[in-house]
């Protein structure tokens, strides 16, 4: 198990207790695997610099 | 004349005509599903009796001497997640089924139903809307018309099966990160994203609500301006809705091209995808005459925040069905909307927040382009169970990867056609128009430009 699996394990064990979430056992790879590749992805967003001022729209409006 | 074939325009002009009735054409539609629902799977419910009734009354106000509306006895059917009275909202979810019926159709099917259409059902979907092939653990996958081994692509999958098949010529479903466009895409038919807050969405069961849209897909181009005419305007019942003046694009569908600039995105749209779709696109461009190009920045980036919205959403949403009964879920979306719970805030805050400023640099390339070209999928429809795709030689999730140029546009509310191209010896592929907010129109005109000149099209294939 990769140390990044490892992390994550850990990571989704925790907050899901927090969140008072059961994870089932059968669930907790494939849980563990999706929570792998959201985090490659929100790294995109995560990495590029956003202006100070730049705000999320509460009421989005196209 | 085979109207389980026509156009809702055709079927409207015949029935006011005399050349058939409402009733009939109600029936030729029940049982044209009767015959391929079966190999399809299109649809979980047939309002088979409210249908005939309905019908029925139709033909009496035309006796009477009344004009029922401009889709006069079409039939149609609606994306399970759209409220239809007297019918528990299933979308695409076991857990639903144990809720009462809806009280009242949502103000979409009321719309068409005052224009003199005929509710026939509703269709199968992706559960609670989370993915792009339609391939429900509950409600089986939905067969694709053009090749009944692939996917119809979703999560909006059995609206465009049953528009592709012949069924019926006109359906709604609903588009979060491409649930209109992909599976027009893959079925090869119309399918039009409006502007959010341009349709309502009440009365329909939602999955992220800042980008969820609900639109028509249809076989024309002027059976989509028409249907689109008929759905959009203010809703005081839908709190993102727009109470911006009404522009009917159906007097503008056969203007032309004077006047519209067009575009090709290139960067993030121009790689990524299977020499299929940039052929599609290059059918598009090359009849359009359109060589200039336009970057859509950080594109990559914004199909991430929308992903992670999307996945935050959509697990805040059903947070307590995740926590009390997780294997009541289809396989398919539990882990993922488990997995969504347990987002951080601050990777949504930022997503959120790169929303507001990729808006900014969309808008300002608004400023001199009207209309942007791009493809809509990167392949044509895996086969149904197809795990994984390999484009530019890796290997790629093949469900998620179906939505690579639809999700980076939907989640900043811009309206956009998908428009259907057939190669020779392939599956269809969609191209996708955008344009600026309120814009519906210029897409329609387009759309028509190309139908025209005989670039896209909606053929019903036999079956």
């Amino acid at each position: 198990m990769s140390e990044q699996q490892v992390e994550v394990r850990i990571y989704v064990e925790q907050m899901a207790k927090l969140l008072d979430l059961p994870i089932p056992p059968e669930c907790e790879q494939g849980v563990i695997d999706n929570f792998i590749r959201m985090q490659a992805i929100a790294a995109l967003v995560n990495e590029f610099p956003l202006p100070d001022h730049v705000e999320t729209a509460p009421l989005f409006q196209a | 004349m085979d109207y389980t074939k026509s156009n809702a325009t055709e079927i409207s002009a015949a029935i006011k005509s005399g050349q058939t009735t409402a009733k009939a054409v109600t029936i030729a539609a029940l049982e044209e599903i009767d015959r391929l629902n079966p190999v399809l799977n299109a649809f979980t419910t047939i309002l088979r009796e409210q249908a005939i009734k309905d019908a029925e009354i139709i033909d009496q106000r035309l006796a009477q001497g009344e004009d029922p509306g401009v889709l006069t006895g079409v039939p149609f059917a609606v994306k399970d997640l759209v409220d239809i009275q007297g019918v528990v909202t299933l979308a695409g979810s076991k857990i639903n089924q144990e809720n009462p019926p809806a009280t009242d159709d949502a103000t979409t099917v009321k719309a068409l139903k005052t224009a003199g259409a005929i509710l026939v059902g509703a269709c199968v979907m992706d559960e609670y809307a989370y993915g792009f092939s339609t391939e429900n653990s509950h409600y089986g996958a939905s067969h694709n018309p053009h090749n009944l081994d692939h996917v119809a692509g979703g999560s909006s999958g059995g609206s465009a099966v049953a528009v592709a098949g012949g069924l019926v010529p006109l359906t709604l479903g609903s588009d979060t990160n491409g649930s209109i466009r992909v599976p027009s895409s893959l079925c090869g038919i119309f399918g039009l994203k409006p502007t959010y807050g341009r349709v309502s969405r009440f009365g329909t069961y939602p999955f992220a609500g800042s980008f969820d849209h609900i639109g028509p897909f249809a076989r024309s181009t002027s059976d989509l301006a028409t249907i689109f005419d008929c759905l959009q305007g203010y809703d005081p019942q839908d709190p993102v809705s727009s109470d911006r003046p009404v522009v009917p694009t159906l007097p503008e569908l056969s203007k032309g091209l004077a006047g519209i600039k067009l575009a090709v995105a290139d960067g993030h749209f121009a790689k990524g995808a299977h020499p299929e779709a940039f052929q599609a696109l290059a059918k598009v461009t090359e009849a359009l005459e359109v060589t200039t190009k336009v970057t859509i920045p950080e594109a990559h980036r914004a199909r991430a925040a929308a992903f992670i919205i999307t996945a935050c959403e959509g697990a805040n949403l059903h947070l307590e069905r995740l926590k009390t009964r997780p294997f009541d879920f289809d396989y398919a979306t539990r882990d993922r909307f488990l997995a969504g719970a347990l987002i951080p805030a601050s990777w949504y805050l930022q997503a959120q927040r790169f929303r507001s400023w990729y808006r900014e640099q969309v808008q300002q390339i608004f400023q001199t382009v009207d209309v942007i070209i791009a493809p809509t999928t990167p392949c044509v429809a895996p086969k149904i169970g197809q795990q994984t795709i390999v484009i530019d030689g890796v290997e790629l999730l093949a469900r998620p990867n179906l939505g690579v140029f639809t999700q980076p546009l939907s989640f900043i509310g811009l309206p956009i056609i998908s428009v259907p191209v057939h190669l020779p010896n392939s599956l269809p592929l969609g191209v996708q128009l955008i344009a600026a907010p309120y814009n519906e129109a210029l897409l329609l005109r387009v759309a028509k430009v190309l139908e025209d000149r005989g670039i896209v099209a909606a053929p019903v294939p036999k079956l």
